[in-house]
């Protein structure tokens, strides 16, 4: 039995605005283990970013308890939810949110930079080779207003990975995309899958759920559905059979 | 090794926002360079009036009729009749803090040589005057104590004189003239001194024997004033006090009595000028004060929209590990940085613009280092707290506000 890298069990989140209180999140239980590839679904409004970004630790629940890689939570101060998110958590968002003026290569060293234990050769050498993993190794010295939108997001990928967490988060990662790049995105996605990496991907595309190995859907803050998937699609095959557009 | 990241984050964020860096620098730059601009030119017209003041003889001591009323506004001693040769022969006579003297008898006439014509001054004085306002001839020389006993008509005059008065380039040695019609022969030439701080052309003069100019042209027998130099400039307050005790015996003045005279030293005609510039001064400290200000809303204001600004790249920075305390010191290394070097660029600025004043416009400068040291202080002082305050607030928002900050 391989072990768990997340636990939550009974997590709630409240919005209050003025004296509306939103549910986002109605007590929600489950378990992610090591090297499992969840997507999360749900409509517009479920709570999926809500979820995800109290897995991020970006956030955190009105109630309930998380684990975090035999990590309790629930009882860390800010300094510590940094030095988490900085050493096991890969958080990728919708919007890529890289640093406009700075190019790939910075970006992607970003996270090491706020861990003092790695030097600034290893640093380097750590950044260099997560984009060479996500295919940008010639594209190291470009801004990100050089690079398409897929490349952007590759560029956050490599970012994600250059820590070497324990997982990756996304925060519908193709959602930004066509067909084709998300398929792309999708298709490296299950490669560093393959490589043991623990992925939570976030989406609303029923196709793109099914490139993964379960997916938990959510409806109004509460679990309806989670299925493990005894058909994973590959991307790399989808992608070869999507109708040839001339490039 | 995590400050030197900070550092490197620091310096990145700086070279990517030139424009913010630029306006912050420009406000701080603007306000350190005119304080010290200011200043320089404020302390620079109070040394020149020191400087002027010297040059007319700093032991210099003027004694006059009347009371003394104190200002730089004076006029009416020479309505008071109380000084009299007397007084000048008891003072030669008696001040051991003097070591030159003479007695000043003044008026206003024509001079006249041939068709020209020119309106002046002459003053009547003995041969001491010359070393009193430490003058010096140009040519010829200067009348004789016998010549003074004589009653002898001779001059000598200012280069305003010669200039209106020989306009054709004659040597005026050895040349008669006409003061109010009585015939003096010009012996000597004094040397050009122009005009001094106060718009007084110093070569507009005609002087003579005072006692040909109290007979002849005055037809009075008391002084205008009297005019000596104390043995040295530190002995200058003392030989005031001696002279005004050598005076009250003379004039048989009671303790319960005022003066009827009044006894100056330059020392003091020196601090009387000096604050009126002292009030020049004080104007342009305002005016800096008031740029300085200016200076500091506006680096407040570019800071404190900045950190707004980039509340986003906070939320990333946090979200991908940066705690509170890396975000705040980031901001307050970016704040150093700018302000630092925009206080060092405002020096340079400053310094350079008080020369092209020197330089270009002639007026007097001197650099005053508090200048550079409290604009300086004042301004990367407020650099960096308005870096670091709003900063403050951006690192304590969890990371998920910040990002979703618009
Ligand atoms: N910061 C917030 N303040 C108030 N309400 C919020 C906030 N974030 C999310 N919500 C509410 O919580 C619910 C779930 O939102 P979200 O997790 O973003 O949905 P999804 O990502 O599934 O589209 C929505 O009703 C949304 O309006
Ligand atoms: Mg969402």
């Amino acid at each position: 039995m391989s072990k768990e890298i997340i636990k939550i069990e009974d997590l709630k989140r409240e919005f209050t605005m003025g004296n509306e209180t939103v549910h986002a999140l109605k007590g929600i239980s489950f378990t992610i283990k090591e090297g499992e590839f969840v997507t999360i679904m749900g409509s517009s409004g479920s709570g999926k970013s809500t979820l995800l970004n109290i897995l991020g630790c970006l956030d955190r629940p009105t109630s309930g308890t998380y684990e975090i890689d035999g990590l309790k939570l629930k009882d860390l101060d800010k300094n510590a939810l940094a030095t988490i998110r900085n050493e096991k958590i890969g958080f990728i968002f919708q919007s890529y949110n890289l640093l406009a003026r700075t190019s790939a290569l910075e970006n992607v060293e970003l996270p090491l930079l706020y861990n003092s234990k790695v030097s600034t050769e290893e640093r380097r050498a750590r950044a260099i080779k997560a984009l060479e993993k996500v295919g940008l190794g010639d594209r190291m010295q470009h801004t990100p207003s050089q690079l398409s939108g897929g490349q952007q997001q590759r560029v956050a990928i490599a970012r994600s990975l250059v820590n070497n967490p324990v997982m990756i988060l996304a925060d519908e990662a193709t959602g930004n995309l066509d067909t084709r790049t998300s398929y792309e995105i999708m298709s490296l996605f299950q490669e560093l899958n393959q490589q043991g990496i623990t992925i939570t991907f976030v989406t609303h595309e029923p196709d793109i759920a099914s490139f993964s190995n379960r997916t938990i859907v959510l409806k109004d803050g509460s679990i309806i559905k989670d299925n493990l998937n005894h058909k994973i699609q590959s991307a790399a095959t989808e992608l070869a059979s999507l109708p040839t557009e001339d490039n | 090794m995590r400050l030197l990241n900070l550092i490197k984050i620091a310096f990145k964020a700086i070279v990517l926002n030139k424009m913010r860096t630029l306006l912050t620098m420009l406000g701080i730059i603007i306000g350190v360079a005119s304080v010290i601009a200011m200043l320089a030119i404020g302390e620079g017209s109070k040394e020149s009036i020191r400087t002027t003041i010297s040059a007319m003889g700093s032991n210099m001591i003027t004694i006059r009729p009347g009371a003394d009323d104190r200002g730089p506004a004076r006029g009416s001693g020479g309505d008071v009749q109380t000084l009299t040769l007397k007084n000048y022969e008891v003072l030669k006579e008696q001040a051991a803090l003097l070591s030159y003297i003479t007695p000043v008898v003044n008026g206003g006439g024509q001079i006249i040589n041939g068709s020209n014509n020119w309106p002046s001054t002459i003053y009547g004085v003995n041969p001491d005057y010359l070393n009193i306002k430490v003058v010096d001839l140009q040519s010829g020389s200067m009348f004789t104590n016998a010549e003074v006993k004589s009653a002898s008509k001779v001059a000598v005059i200012g280069q305003t004189v010669v200039d209106n008065v020989f306009p054709d380039g004659q040597e005026p040695v050895g040349q008669m003239i006409r003061f109010n019609n009585i015939p003096f022969k010009v012996i000597g030439v004094l040397e050009e001194k122009g005009e001094n701080t106060f718009g007084q052309d110093q070569d507009d003069v005609v002087i003579a024997p005072y006692t040909t100019v109290q007979k002849r042209i005055l037809a009075i027998d008391y002084l205008n004033q009297i005019m000596a130099s104390a043995v040295s400039e530190d002995d200058a307050p003392d030989a005031v006090t001696e002279v005004t005790q050598i005076l009250r015996t003379q004039h048989k003045l009671m303790d319960n009595e005022d003066d009827d005279f009044s006894v100056r030293s330059m020392e003091e005609l020196i601090s009387t000028f000096s604050s009126t510039s002292e009030m020049l001064t004080i104007l342009l400290v305002a005016v800096a004060s008031i740029s300085l200000l200016i200076g500091g809303i506006g680096i407040m204001n570019i800071m404190y929209v900045s950190v707004k600004e980039r509340t986003k790249e906070i939320g990333l920075r946090m979200a991908v590990g940066g705690k509170g305390s890396d975000i705040l010191m980031q901001f307050l290394i970016e704040a150093i940085l700018i302000s630092i070097t925009g206080g060092l660029l405002g020096v340079i600025l400053g310094l350079g613009s008080t020369v092209f004043i020197e330089k270009f416009l002639h007026w007097p400068t001197s650099v005053a280092l508090y200048s550079i040291v409290i604009s300086f202080a004042v301004c990367a002082i407020t650099g960096i707290f308005f870096g670091w305050y709003p900063a403050r607030k951006a690192a304590a928002l969890d990371p998920i506000t910040a990002l979703r900050y618009e």
